[in-house]
């Protein structure tokens, strides 16, 4: 197998015979900046995976490159082994791969329950005539989206803002929802890029918990870039660090709190 | 000025500042959703609208010349069917050919582009049809005139009537469609961020085909309305219109759909109270002056939302 020939991948990861997402070697480079090198690492069905780093450190980057933001200047992505690097965005979030932002990208100006209608949109029939006519199969499928949209707002405590205008949610219920419209679309794979900045504790620890609900009850694995430590640890199986583009460490929370490497990026030399 | 200036007449500049206006409104529409979604100034639109123009003259022609048709309802239905159809294949043709290949370049450069196809559009129609102004017998006369006999009357011709019901039609039909549909429901969402409509699986690119399909398309209502207004077209009407509808676009708030419909009929009522109640050569003065008031005053237009910047 050649999970095997993966070094930095722990025990755990490499006994997964199948893995969801497969990254290899991933390289990007803008210019003379190595902005990633040479990262790898293995995701399971339904596994909760954090990389962490300083700022700067390339998590994005990697993030871009996953979602097909960028890419990538050298390296493979596997989503169920698939290659999907190069891929365009749409056609990656099509697989099941789906992801938030870092500074949040709703849809400011439409109300809530519109922000999860619109990301149904391919999966719903969207010709021209039967929308003109509203065919009973548009009726049909248009209330079991809002049924689906109304599903997700209750879980995250959204329904009662349902007809609200998104930009004018607090930041917290703004996180909650870009959640939201990840999700309805059952995604095989969840990638939050900060998805606790800018929340106070109480919102942390909801958020905690919502991750940990997705992942038992809707099966979904999530990779989150993340600096709130008490969330990572709390919450990952496993941890990637990154430093200056490159992997320095990869490991369960536990193995990463011990790693004297991690230890000189996070706090300098003594 | 007479001091004869009565209510009746006050009444007669409002419809006819009405009547153009909606015409300006049409054309607008075009103008204000292809900014809305791609942020580019589509300066083919006027000849979009001039074209559309000539279709409609030529079908009618054909109509009742070539198949002795007579009844004007048909041939009204008609000839709005068969312009709107040909004139939509021409915005989207447009868009695939001059802009879609330019979408990653900075936005200058498609705005050079559409000058272009703007000045190829007024060409090749000169080619074919000539540049001399083409006309038609009126199809639709007569009206009501409302007031005393021997003063001044209302005039309200049933052209007249027809634009303004044509107008409101069509643009209850585009509201409708934007606010109610799923299509219209991606067209906000592709107005709003492109990009992230573009990631949550959405095929942009057929959204922004829509766009340029529904604006030709609504500028082909008003090709055919002017066109049995006027009875008289030639290929570079397309040139005023569409710099009056721009005019109106920006004036409504360029992005906004109300805003179009909007700064239409405030730039047709404003050009039709000036050359009443100043004089005729004034009429433009007034509308652009009231455009760079606007401007200055609320430099995102009556309807418009300020820019979010986005990151």
């Amino acid at each position: 197998m050649s999970l095997e020939s993966n070094p930095a991948a722990t025990a755990e990861t490499t006994s997964t015979p199948s893995a969801l997402l497969e990254v290899r070697q991933l390289s990007m480079r803008f210019g003379g900046l190595l902005a990633v090198d040479g990262v790898s690492f293995d995701m399971r069905p339904g596994q909760i995976f954090a990389i962490i780093g300083p700022n700067g450190a390339g998590k994005t980057t990697v993030f871009n490159c996953i979602g097909g933001f960028y890419r990538p200047t050298s390296g493979t992505v596997l989503l169920d082994g698939q290659p999907i690097h190069g891929l365009p965005s749409h056609r990656i979030a099509r697989q099941g791969l789906v992801r938030t932002f870092q500074n949040l990208r709703l849809f400011r100006t439409m109300t809530v329950v519109e922000n999860l209608l619109i990301s149904q949109h391919t999966q719903l029939e969207t010709r021209l005539l039967s929308g003109l006519f509203k065919t009973p199969k548009y009726r049909r499928t248009e209330t079991e989206a809002l049924e689906r949209a109304v599903f997700w707002l209750e879980k995250v405590g959204l329904l009662h803002l349902a007809n609200r205008e998104a930009g004018n949610l607090a930041y917290g219920q703004q996180r909650r929802l870009e959640i939201a419209r990840c999700m309805i679309t059952h995604p095989k794979l969840l990638l939050l890029d900060e998805p606790a900045a800018g929340l106070n504790p109480q919102e942390t620890r909801d958020l905690d918990r919502l991750i940990n609900a997705l992942r038992s009850e809707h099966q979904v694995a999530v990779l989150l870039i993340e600096h709130d430590m008490s969330l990572v640890m709390g919450i990952s199986d496993d941890i990637l660090v990154m430093e200056y583009g490159r992997p320095i460490a990869t490991g369960t929370p536990a193995e990463i709190q011990r790693n004297p490497r991690v230890i000189k990026a996070y706090l300098g030399e003594e | 000025m007479s001091g004869s200036f009565s209510i009746l007449e006050f009444i007669q500049q409002i419809i006819n500042g009405l009547t153009l206006g909606s015409i300006y409104a049409l054309i607008a529409i075009g103008y204000t959703m292809v900014y809305g979604i791609i942020g580019m100034i589509n300066f083919a639109h006027g000849e979009i609208y001039m074209i559309s123009a000539y279709i409609g003259l030529l079908t009618i022609t054909a109509l009742t010349v070539q198949f002795g048709i007579e009844s004007v309802p048909l041939i009204l239905l008609a000839t709005l069917f068969v312009s709107i159809a040909i004139t939509s294949a021409y915005g989207w043709t447009i868009e695939r050919v001059a802009y879609r290949p330019l979408r990653s370049q900075s936005r200058l450069i498609p705005l050079i582009s559409a000058i272009g196809m703007s000045i190829f559009l007024q060409n090749y129609v000169q080619i074919g049809q000539g540049a001399r102004d083409l006309s038609m017998q009126p199809l639709i006369t007569g009206g009501w005139r409302f007031g005393p006999d021997g003063g001044f009357q209302v005039y309200l011709s049933y052209m007249q009537v027809l634009i303004a019901t044509a107008t409101v039609i069509f643009m209850t039909a585009l509201t409708l469609f934007i606010t109610r549909s799923r299509l219209g429901r991606a067209c906000r969402a592709c107005s709003q961020d492109l990009t992230m409509t573009n990631l949550l699986g959405i095929d942009t690119n057929r959204v922004i085909s829509l766009t340029f399909v529904l604006g030709a398309g609504l500028a082909a209502v008003a090709g055919v309305l002017i066109s049995l207004y006027i009875g008289k077209i030639n290929p570079f009407i397309g040139f005023e219109a569409g710099i009056k509808a721009f005019t109106a676009a920006v004036l409504g708030g360029i992005g906004s759909i109300p805003g179009a419909m909007l700064g239409g009929v405030v730039l047709g009522l404003a050009e039709s109270f000036s050359s009443a109640y100043l004089r005729t050569e004034y009429k433009d003065v007034v509308a652009f002056g009231l455009l760079v008031l606007v401007l200055l005053f609320r430099p995102t237009g009556l309807l418009g939302k300020p820019e979010i910047e986005k990151v």
